[in-house]
């Protein structure tokens, strides 16, 4: 039914999108925690940064990943003399542009989760005894756990199909950065890839609905579990 | 003991609060609404920020000068608060055991013990969202006792509960106090509850301390009258059952040494009870009454007479030591040439009283502090 090559972008996309949302997962609870609690100046600034890449055309992102990053750049030089990492045009690559340009998704579900919490919960654990780090693992980040999983599974929804920032960042090396969106535009620049680009637009599509389908459900019975359904 | 002196600023409301509360006991934070009683209790527990000193049973909590504030978690301090604040995460097990964990000192309250006396043993697998409101209260209590709280504070437990279903709680708050001894600081704005559960009062309107006494002396004072409305202006007399007569259904205790006879109530002889003599209740006599089906006819002097805005006049008897409040027309004042240290005969209708009796046992048996 697909060929191996379908495959391979398949099992690709699969594997950037999982590790791009374990990257991102982190980074957005302690951004969201220190965009919804933090008090300290600068925090637009903070909040504008992460919102980026929902604005920027994701070519751009890809490019300035490649300037800050790429073996020639501040960061992906230090990278590559010091522990011999390469991320540009690599499978890495290919996850931190896709982290990158889900994060803004994850750092918006998990801020709403965590607005959502009834700071007299947190009170009330403090009244019996629980120090701010106790508080944030027994309190906070379970009745988090809803929000951060929807934005977890939306992340990897939209990380299956990134583009822009992928094939900039990263490049469209077969079986090693070209997902399904590159194979799909590969496809389509072959005469003969009308078959093969049908499949993988199926395919994408497919997995989109999938992703949101098993978001909504996994929001709904959290809810109920919590008594707000 | 807990001493506090600290003054509380938010935006426009300001609170002084100047207070010294024995421990243990109940003492309620009486008041209306906007007088700043959950404010103050707040205060204590360390939800809101305060200045000035409070020092419980001898450590000190809060110390602006020193720079000393001892933060929440470590305070000790439980509290109950009004919505319940289960953690909607964990079932009635997992929440009554959350504080429990987290405490290091000495276990006076055990798990079992808590959840057979609060009737909660039913209810251990099921979710906050599961229960009901009285349901929510009661394990919110379990959780805030088995903290092993030094001071437990509770910021209108009853208020979200509908009066009829509050039975479901009050009762239970009576055997934590009396079971446990846990000094207790009950935010209310409900006489009843007020009287039903406190040694000690302290009255509050506007943020400040209007009085502080015990609920004896404070039903007698002016201060209190005007906050709780004209029909619960009565003297509160704590007193205990003499004797006890099963066939009439009647007890007998002691206003100011004469006996006062009761229906239809169940004590044993020895107990204590609190008795909320509604002013509007007695009638005065100034000869001893014949032929009356009253059957409470007590003797006194009229100490005070007091205009009321509704033109009735508020007579104050001295019965021995104790005194009775007496609400009678301006005619009548007149008709009897009632005047300050006339004898009078104060009558109390026996029937009247099971409204306002009470069974406040800490405040008979005050431990030491």
């Amino acid at each position: 039914m697909l060929t191996p090559e379908e495959v391979d972008a398949l099992r690709l996309s699969v594997i950037v999108a999982t590790s791009s949302v374990l990257v991102t997962l982190p980074i957005a609870v302690l951004l969201a925690w220190l965009l919804v609690r933090g008090r300290f100046t600068g925090r637009w600034l903070i909040d504008a940064a992460v919102h980026l890449p929902l604005v920027l055309p994701p070519v751009v992102v890809g490019y300035l990943l490649l300037l800050l990053l790429g073996v020639r750049g501040p960061l992906g030089h230090w990278l590559y003399t010091t522990f011999d990492l390469r991320l540009a045009f690599t499978t890495s690559g290919a996850i931190i542009a896709t982290a990158v340009m889900t994060l803004p998704l994850v750092v918006r579900a998990v801020r709403l989760a965590l607005e959502g919490i009834d700071p007299g919960l947190e009170e009330a654990a403090r009244t019996l005894g629980a120090g701010p780090f106790d508080r944030a693992l027994s309190i906070t980040l379970p009745l988090m756990l809803p929000g951060i999983l929807a934005g977890a599974i939306t992340a990897f929804a939209a990380g299956l199909g990134e583009f822009g920032a992928v094939i900039t960042f990263a490049s469209n090396i077969p079986g090693e950065t070209r997902t399904l969106p590159l194979a799909l535009y590969t496809a389509l620049q072959s005469p003969t890839g009308d078959a093969s680009a049908w499949r993988l637009a199926v395919l994408s599509l497919g997995l989109g609905a999938l992703g949101l389908t098993a978001a909504e459900l996994l929001a709904r019975l959290m809810r109920r579990r919590l008594g707000r359904g | 003991m807990l001493k506090l002196n600290i003054r509380i600023e938010r935006g426009v409301f300001g609170l002084d609060a100047n207070l010294v509360i024995p421990t243990p006991g109940v003492t309620a934070l009486f008041g209306p609404s906007g007088a700043g009683k959950t404010t103050l209790a707040h205060a204590v527990a360390g939800l809101v920020t305060a200045t000035g000193t409070i020092v419980l049973d001898g450590e000190t909590l809060l110390d602006t000068q020193r720079g000393i504030c001892v933060p929440v978690e470590q305070r000790a301090i439980g509290c109950v608060f009004q919505d319940a604040r289960l953690f909607p995460h964990l079932t009635v097990a997992g929440n009554l055991d959350y504080g429990l964990r987290r405490q290091r000192r000495v276990v006076y309250a055990q798990r079992d013990e808590v959840i057979a006396l609060l009737g909660l043993s039913s209810l251990l697998a099921r979710l906050p969202h599961q229960l009901s409101g009285g349901e929510r209260q009661r394990v919110a209590l379990g959780r805030a006792l088995l903290g092993q709280p030094r001071l437990l504070v509770l910021d209108e437990p009853l208020a979200s509960i509908d009066a009829a279903r509050r039975e479901e709680v009050l009762p239970y708050l009576e055997i934590l106090r009396d079971r446990f001894c846990v000094p207790m600081l009950y935010v209310s704005h409900q006489y009843e509850e007020v009287l039903r559960l406190a040694a000690q009062v302290v009255l509050m309107d506007r943020g400040q301390i209007v009085a502080t006494d015990t609920p004896a002396a404070l039903s007698l004072s002016s201060a209190l009258r005007s906050r709780v409305g004209t029909g619960g202006v009565g003297a509160v007399i704590e007193t205990e059952v003499v004797s006890k007569n099963e066939t009439e259904g009647l007890i007998t205790v002691l206003l100011g040494g004469h006996a006062l006879r009761l229906t239809a109530s169940a004590d044993a002889v020895g107990t204590h009870l609190r008795l909320h003599v509604l002013a509007s209740d007695v009638m005065l006599a100034t000869e001893r009454p014949q032929g009356l089906s009253v059957r409470n006819a007590l003797p006194g002097k009229i100490e005070d007479l007091e205009a009321e805005e509704n033109g009735m006049v508020l007579a104050t008897v001295a019965i021995g030591s104790d005194r009775l409040l007496a609400r009678i027309t301006r005619s009548a004042v007149d008709d009897l040439a009632l005047a300050t240290g006339l004898p009078i005969w104060a009558l109390v209708k026996a029937a009247s009283l099971n409204q306002g009796l009470y069974r406040p046992t800490s405040a008979a048996n005050p431990a030491a502090p």
